[in-house]
């Protein structure tokens, strides 16, 4: 198993605020808008160098997501801010009919996705998300996994013309993707190479998958660890390639099983190749109050879980 | 500049054309809404054919160096289609597409099969004026001096984002946008003042820190001045609103002030009815 290293542990929210500020300063089309959130999204530095292009709309998510799809005509590109809780199930409607069937090109940036929001508990922790914005005809949905990948994430989706969802968090997670890997949506990322197990993981549950990698290694067991960070359009063809190499796969995300990373592996393998798969999730349950790392235990989101589900789906082989 | 800039004995040859389009859309699917349709006809006509600056061909979503106008009742397509394809969007023929199979007038405006004039789809209510304002804010960052327009029916007002969208406009000092609601006091299931009361809307409205004016929206010798009044109000730090008093069904006695026509399309003897009803000097019926 490949090793990866990193210097510190960074959310992946502020990776959203880097790219932002970022792209603020290179194409002048980009504007942003919160929903009375802007310090919990990290859109504070790109308000102050660029107040004239910030939009503060108040806690009014479905006019926020109206506002974006007429701020498109005429050539602007925004970017949305808010919890992914209010970035979706609140303005699905709004999404639905006046972003996607309308074509527009506005940016979805959705923060504090996800049991790992921890302690405000499950009126706010969104584990439907995925699933609802995947449904949508035109929509790309992204989830990156660290800082870096946040941040490169961010700054290519202002490039892709359409709408596009993209989903981060609230803790510090490991920072391991290097600053200078390009972001290609729509392309997996090739972990470590293996021959055992295939593990697709997507956000949070990268990093957990690359340590029960290693976990799996000490058994004498080879996986292969993928990174998918795009969920929509999905990477049919590097996941083809790994199952039809290992013959059996594991998902881990963050997110319920019903619509999630999992269940469009499924689809995608019921069609093209039918092989043992097992789904690291949450199964068809609300999240609670708790610690990031006490729910990701509880609700069946940890290393020792995806170590399991490895060996669990080896076995169905 | 307007594109044909017609006068009102134009104006109303063309608004009684539009109408005839609008019960032969309707009675062709056997459905569609004609109510309201025929109630802001006088209004799409004046906008097309006298107030606004645009360029029908070939149509530009970013609508650059144009006034923009945006449909948020979008259940009331036959009225925009019928002026859109008349002032040269696209044929007049095509009108006979609607809400058929393949067709890009679809049985509420949209986007995806690319019809010119349309920019978001609408239909699900309430979300218009969102758009509208985010599109006038747009115009601004763009030093771009045209105006917005923007159609509500007066039921559509329950919809809470429509709120959000008054509050944030009015915040924000969006003033190079005119919205006016379709006041017909119509909703599906009856008189909106017995579904949800809507009150003093001039009231709510002024409330909301928008400037407000009032128009009798089926007679172009009031709706003209009134439209310009809207015009000449903009620039000054408060959106405009027009609060326009429409009949459901204007033109065809039958449909007239009922909320019954709202969504039902007329039968073949109610249609040649209709069409005598609303005779013009040289119909060109598609």
């Amino acid at each position: 198993m490949k090793e990866y290293t990193f210097s510190e542990k960074k959310d992946t929210r502020s990776g959203f605020g880097a790219g932002l500020l970022e792209l603020g300063r290179t194409n002048e089309n980009v504007v942003a808008l919160c929903a009375d959130l802007i310090g919990s999204l990290k859109m504070d530095a790109f308000k102050k160098e660029f107040p004239e292009r910030f939009f503060q709309v108040g806690i009014a998510e479905a006019n926020m997501m109206g506002l974006a799809a007429g701020m498109t005509i005429g050539g602007k590109i925004p970017f949305t801010g808010t919890f992914a809780n209010f970035s979706t199930g609140r303005v699905y409607d709004q999404i639905r009919q006046s972003i996607a069937y309308s074509g527009k090109n506005v940016k979805i940036c959705a923060s504090h996705a996800g049991l790992t929001l921890g302690e405000d508990g499950a009126t706010h922790q969104i584990l439907e998300d995925v699933g609802m914005m995947k449904m949508l005809p035109h929509m790309t949905v992204i989830n990156p996994c660290d800082f870096n990948q946040t941040k490169a994430a961010t700054i290519a989706i202002a490039e892709h013309e359409g709408p596009v969802y993209l989903r981060f968090g609230r803790p510090a997670v490991p920072n391991f993707t290097p600053a200078d890997q390009k972001f290609e949506i729509g392309k997996a990322v090739m972990l470590n190479e293996g021959t055992d197990v295939t593990i697709i993981a997507t956000g949070h549950l990268v990093w957990k998958a690359i340590e029960a990698g290693h976990k799996l290694a000490e058994k004498g067991i080879n996986a292969e660890v993928i990174n998918i960070h795009t969920i929509k359009p999905l990477d049919d063809e590097a996941i083809l390639k790994s199952v039809g190499k290992t013959k059996c796969v594991v998902t881990a995300e963050e997110h319920q099983m019903n619509g999630g990373l999992g269940d469009s592996v499924a689809q995608l393998l019921g069609r093209q190749l039918p092989a043992p798969l097992e789904m690291v999730a949450v199964n068809d349950s609300f999240g609670e109050s708790g610690t990031p790392d006490q729910l990701m235990e509880k609700y069946g989101l940890s290393t020792e879980n995806i170590v399991a589900a490895a060996e669990r789906v080896m076995s169905r082989k | 500049m307007n594109p044909h800039n017609k006068s009102i004995d134009e104006l109303k040859q063309i608004a009684s054309q539009v109408r005839r389009d609008i019960v032969r859309m309707v009675h062709a699917v056997n459905s569609g809404h004609p109510g309201g349709s025929l109630g802001c006809t006088d209004y799409f006509v004046s906008l097309y054919f006298r107030v606004m600056n645009y360029k029908p061909s070939p149509f530009n979503m970013d609508g650059e160096g144009e006034d923009l106008f945006f449909l948020s009742n979008g259940h009331i397509s036959p009225v925009w289609y019928s002026v859109l394809a008349r002032a040269g969007f696209f044929e007049v023929s095509e009108l006979a597409t609607f809400r058929k199979i393949n067709s890009r007038l679809q049985g509420h405006p949209a986007t995806e099969e690319g019809l010119p004039g349309i920019r978001v789809a609408s239909g699900s209510l309430g979300q218009g004026l969102s758009v509208a304002v985010g599109a006038a804010q747009t115009k601004k960052l763009n030093n771009d001096n045209n105006l917005v327009y923007v159609l509500m029916g007066d039921g559509e007002l329950g919809e809470g984002q429509v709120w959000e969208a008054a509050m944030y406009a009015a915040h924000n000092k969006v003033d190079n946008l005119i919205a006016t609601v379709d006041r017909n006091y119509q909703q599906i299931d009856g008189g909106t003042e017995e579904v949800l009361a809507l009150g003093d809307l001039r009231a709510k409205f002024e409330a909301f820190g928008w400037h407000v004016l009032e128009a009798d929206g089926n007679n172009f010798e009031t709706l003209l001045p009134a439209l310009e009044d809207a015009k000449r109000a903009t620039g000054n730090g408060k959106p405009v609103i027009i609060l326009m008093n429409t009949e459901m069904g204007f033109g065809v006695d039958f449909m007239m002030g009922s909320h019954k026509w709202h969504g039902v399309a007329p039968n073949d003897e109610q249609l040649e009815i209709a069409l005598q009803q609303l005779a013009v000097e040289k119909a060109s019926d598609y």
